[in-house]
């Protein structure tokens, strides 16, 4: 098949994309105003863009967990650790970078435990990283002891609600990371490994892939995307709250994964379709509360979205598919196609 | 001792030296009160964990049965205070409803071939929503029915009190000793978690054992949504929040691999029972902090894993797994 520039426009991810913005503009016709205001753009869009960033920075890491076979179940949990941890280090006096940094370094921590267990000792990715799971959040409540650790340190709160170049924060670090880890699996052989590491991890390590380095290298960048992530959250409320920062949106970010059509089952894998499925749940998510329903049908729809998606992602219905392309294809009248 | 048990043994014995040491730091523990009260405390965590231990024996996983028993709370609620109907019936109802969430559950991962992760975790958002829309506030349930059920209890000697609900965990657990390893359905579950094709190629009729196994859990996770309605006397959409990770957790101490094709009904219910431990013993003491709940919950999950490798590597010479860079 000859690729073009524009194939990504016809992928299925894009349509329901469209759609559900589309259905977003006939509830609320100002859906697509944009206005700049305060040297920032304002609207509903961009609000899209901001709340969906979050779940698009944890969807990044999880997405090339995915791709080896594997899953981080403790993002949720490493959000909460982080956002704890830089939120303590401010109130306690420490200069806010290095509270930002020993986050992230707290991250990369997280993700290397989960590394060594899938490795080392050869757990099954969605066990190791329930021990984080359960214990992380303990461990978050641990370090604020129990309350919400608020803060007003402006380099927090700068990456949680700041604005760059009229873009909020959290959007443009979302971007960075999605374009810097898109040209690192494209642009390098890295992408090659870590799919033939999720397709056979025993044929990839006699093909001559240091597999347990690699694995190592992909749950460490899951956790420090989940620390960036916790970060945000943690600015924006201006506080380090345990108990909710980042509870389920493990699941949320797993399911921008499968909505992006990543492969459960290791191998196939693309960061920008991840990016885009979160994009689509925070468009179905902001389309519910904006049109009045009450929220708790936010859960009713996402369900219904992933069975659709699972349906048409089904075998059987790429079997029933073809059946009917088929018959499509011996009917005499339509000879139009080349 | 049979080699098959080993970890099953290792659970129990662990169970037994950490309640000794409970005993030691607290001696009050010591009374079959504290026993009771074990058992009514986590009668709907047991129940949920006896039908997780099937799906993950059958190499699965059911991230729906806490959503399930929320729902079923706010079911039998609405059916009670808003149409009147005799609890009885309610709970027929909710039962009913719950195997057949099961059984599409399970229809559905057999048949489009989805990873059951993906299938309960739709279901859990699922089950969660619909309870959320039924109705969003906390509804009380007041009937004399559920009056008679807290009011009657077995006496235990030495003072402790065996109630209905403990006793239904306790019912459920000997119903699935029996289920897994007395019949035909529990080898079909064994075999199916050993290795699908083979099990196919023995005749092992996989879409029916599939749809049975998830519908089992299911409908135990509605069980246990009964339980919890009886336990709290009400029907809340945000009750028995993150079950399924206890109950997975309880499956996994209590020596059932998540491989599939490996595991005990009965180290579930030391699972169940070490959790309930650490619960009882951080309430007794009283000056630890209720999130070292999920440290120690942690910690321990961790602990028996690694117990499980070393066991495993050490019974089967042939394969290094521990080292396999």
């Amino acid at each position: 098949m000859k690729r073009t520039g524009f194939t990504f426009l016809a992928r299925p991810q894009f349509v329901a994309l469209i759609a559900v913005l589309f259905i977003n503009w006939l509830l609320f016709p100002g859906f697509f105003d944009i206005t700049w205001q305060d040297g920032r753009l304002f609207g509903s869009l961009i609000d899209v863009l901001n709340r969906g960033a979050p779940v698009a920075i944890l969807a990044i890491g999880m997405t090339a967990v995915i791709a080896t076979k594997g899953v981080d179940l403790s993002v949720g949990a490493v959000m909460a650790i982080s956002g704890a941890v830089a939120a303590s280090l401010v109130v306690g006096g420490t200069a806010s970078w290095i509270a930002v940094l020993a986050a992230l370094g707290i991250g990369l921590a997280c993700g290397l435990w989960n590394g060594m267990l899938v490795t080392l000792l050869d757990m099954q990715p969605i066990i190791a990283t329930l021990v984080l799971m359960v214990a992380g959040r303990g461990l978050a409540q641990l370090i604020t002891e129990g309350s919400i650790v608020t803060f007003s340190d402006p380099l927090l709160i700068f990456i949680g609600t700041g604005s760059f170049l009229g873009l909020p924060m959290p959007v443009v670090i979302a971007f960075v990371l999605l374009v810097g880890s898109t040209l690192a699996v494209r642009r390098t052989a890295l992408g090659l490994l870590i799919e033939a590491v999720g397709v056979n991890r025993s044929a990839a390590r006699f093909a001559g892939i240091t597999s347990s380095a690699l694995l190592l290298m992909v749950y460490a960048f899951a956790g420090f995307c989940a620390a960036v992530s916790g970060l945000i959250v943690a600015g924006d409320i201006r506080g380090a709250d345990a108990n909710n920062a980042g509870l389920w949106l493990e699941l949320d970010a797993i399911l921008a994964v499968v909505i992006g059509g990543t492969s459960l089952l290791g191998g196939r894998f693309s960061i920008p379709m991840s990016v885009l499925g979160a994009m689509i749940i925070q468009a179905m998510n902001t389309g519910i509360l904006i049109s009045g329903f009450s929220p708790e049908f936010n859960l009713v729809v996402k369900s219904g979205v992933i069975i659709l998606i699972l349906v048409l992602q089904s075998p059987l219905a790429g079997r029933l598919f073809s059946r009917w392309q088929a018959r499509a294809e011996t009917a005499p009248a339509p000879r139009t196609m080349p | 001792m049979n080699r098959s048990l080993r970890p099953l043994a290792a659970t129990a014995t662990i169970f037994i030296l950490a309640y000794l040491a409970a005993v030691s730091q607290q001696p009050a523990m010591l009374s079959t009160r504290v026993l009771g009260n074990f058992l009514t405390d986590n009668a709907f965590l047991g129940i949920a964990a006896v039908g997780m231990t099937f799906v993950i024996i059958s190499g699965g996983i059911d991230l729906s049965v806490g959503a399930v028993i929320g729902f079923t709370t706010v079911l039998i609620a609405v059916l009670i205070m808003w149409l009147g109907l005799h609890p009885l019936v309610a709970f027929a109802i909710a039962l009913a409803v719950s195997a057949l969430f099961g059984a599409c559950m399970g229809a559905a991962i057999h048949y489009l071939k989805v990873p059951s992760f993906i299938v309960t975790l739709a279901g859990m958002f699922l089950a969660r929503g619909g309870a959320s829309v039924l109705s969003p506030d906390s509804i009380g349930i007041k009937h004399e029915f559920y009056t008679a059920v807290s009011k009657s209890y077995l006496l235990m000697p030495g003072g402790g009190r065996l109630t209905v609900i403990g006793g239904i965990m306790i019912a459920v657990f000997l119903f699935g000793i029996v289920l897994a390893h007395r019949t035909r359905f529990g080898s079909y579950v064994y075999a199916l978690g050993g290795n699908e094709t083979s099990a196919a190629l023995m005749g092992v009729p996989v879409a029916r054992t599939t749809i049975q196994i998830y519908m089992l859990s299911s409908t135990l996770a509605g069980l246990a949504g009964i339980v919890f309605s009886l336990y709290t006397s009400a029907g809340y959409s945000l009750s028995a929040l993150g079950v399924e990770l206890d109950a997975i957790a309880a499956v996994v101490i209590g020596g059932t691999l998540l491989t599939g094709g490996y595991g005990f009904v009965a180290g579930t219910f030391v699972g169940v029972m070490l959790q309930g431990l650490v619960q009882t013993y951080i309430v007794f003491d009283g000056s630890l902090s209720s999130w070292w709940t999920k440290i120690v919950i942690g910690a321990l999950l961790f602990m028996f894993i690694l117990l499980q490798r070393l066991v495993f590597t050490a019974s089967a010479p042939s394969r290094k797994v521990l080292w396999k860079t």
